[in-house]
């Protein structure tokens, strides 16, 4: 695989999680329990939305000039997205919604980390930009965690109940193919395992605040994502995404 | 017409959310450049990555500037990346005033990091007996404060 192909393959990556993840988010606009929280959901979304702006865009450039981002967010098919399991899962209620933004946050935030120190000018340029928005993400969730998870008996309950629910799409965020082997040796990506390692320590940290049991790490882990293989929730995201654009190919702002 | 002139037509593109703050006070007009030739490129880098204001700022550029005949190449900078520290002293001043605390701090101070919750002072009453509310306020550049002197809610400009 050539460096060139396996960097596009990564930003695909990326942008297909900022993506679907965005696009989960702003499901909540309108739902959520108390105003400010429907406000930072949709302000996480809107983050995730831009990310996702700036990477399918640089992706849309490596495939020709006449390709845009609305061409990868709206007209690829569901085998053709690579993100992450978890990303896509169905919000459920605020319990699950916040414990799943919760392990992504410090994921993201870890792996942005390491971009910051890419040799590869667009991924440190995008991780510095983002690097700084994922932190508000990671402390939002995190406070969410705590006081769900250390609060009522019930609240307790249903944090522990989502994380046990959500535990087994954790492992999935942490594999590696060739595509991040290329990348690993041009010195423009990390290596996820050190990153797993760093993301155990905080998630332990914080869930141990907040008074919850940390899942077994070396539990079954569900695997697909990155090869388009989805969860039956992917589908039903997509057709409501892509339904206008699809529909009318015309329709503008 | 040269630059100077060029940045003061600019100084009158407001963020259209906080119509206080210029381009310039904003710090995201980055450069302005004219080539020998007269071609005229504007750079304006976005404070978040979804920011929903760059489209209405991008036009309003190119309106105010074809106005006076001179068309504009713009391009969007996402490095290096926006920080609040590139806010002007008069930028903070009018935030104040308008109501929005600003920014508290450089962001090389580590409890940026850390997430550890700064003071903040009231733009009201000026108290710095406050509260954090909420992480997000009404933008994605925004949480919500309250202060706990004069009891009136208000918004805190994050540092970035």
């Amino acid at each position: 695989m050539t460096v060139e192909k396996a960097l596009y393959n990564y930003i695909i990556r990326l942008g297909d999680n900022a993506l679907i993840l965005g696009q989960r988010l702003g499901e909540w606009c309108g739902h959520a329990h108390q105003l400010e929280t429907d406000i930072a959901l949709t302000n996480v979304a809107l983050d995730q939305i831009g990310q996702a702006r700036i990477l399918l865009s640089e992706a849309a450039s490596m495939e020709g000039p006449d390709r845009t981002e609305d061409h990868l967010a709206f007209h690829r098919d569901e085998k053709h997205f690579k993100n992450n399991l978890l990303v896509e899962l169905e919000n459920g209620d605020f319990a699950r919604t916040i414990t799943r933004q919760f392990l992504f946050d410090i994921y993201q935030y870890y792996l942005l980390k390491e971009l910051t120190k890419s040799k590869n000018d667009f991924l440190k340029g995008y991780a510095e930009k983002s690097l700084k928005e994922v932190t508000y993400h990671r402390n939002l969730s995190s406070d969410w965690v705590i006081r769900l998870g250390d609060g009522t008996q019930v609240s307790h309950d249903k944090m522990q109940e989502a994380l046990e629910n959500l535990w087994r799409y954790t492992g999935e965020l942490f594999e590696m193919d060739e595509t991040d082997e290329v990348l690993i040796s041009a010195g423009f990506v990390p290596d996820l395992n050190e990153i797993k390692s760093t993301w155990e320590k905080d998630v332990r940290e914080v869930l141990t605040e907040a008074t919850l049991t940390m899942p077994d790490m070396d539990a079954y882990m569900a695997s697909g994502g990155r090869k388009g293989i989805h969860t039956e929730y992917m589908g039903y995201i997509l057709a409501e995404m892509q339904y206008l654009p699809r529909t009318m190919p015309e329709a503008k702002w | 017409m040269n630059k100077e002139e060029i940045y003061e037509i600019l100084e009158s593109v407001k963020d259209p959310e906080i119509p206080v703050l210029s381009i310039i006070d904003l710090g995201i007009l980055r450069s302005v450049e004219i080539s020998q030739t007269g071609e005229l490129v504007v750079s304006i880098t976005p404070t978040y990555t979804g920011c929903p204001a760059m489209d209405t700022i991008e036009k309003e550029i190119q309106a105010k500037l074809e106005d006076i005949g001179r068309p504009v190449e713009i391009k969007t900078l996402i490095s290096p990346a926006w920080t609040t520290d590139w806010m002007t002293e008069r930028g903070r001043k009018n935030l104040e005033e308008y109501g929005i605390a600003p920014p508290a701090e450089a962001t090389t101070d580590k409890s940026f990091l850390t997430g550890s919750h700064k003071v903040i002072r009231c733009p009201q009453c000026k108290s710095t007996n406050t509260e954090m509310i909420s992480h997000f306020g009404s933008t994605a550049c925004k949480a919500l404060y309250r202060c706990k002197d004069c009891l009136e809610p208000f918004d805190y400009f994050k540092c970035l």
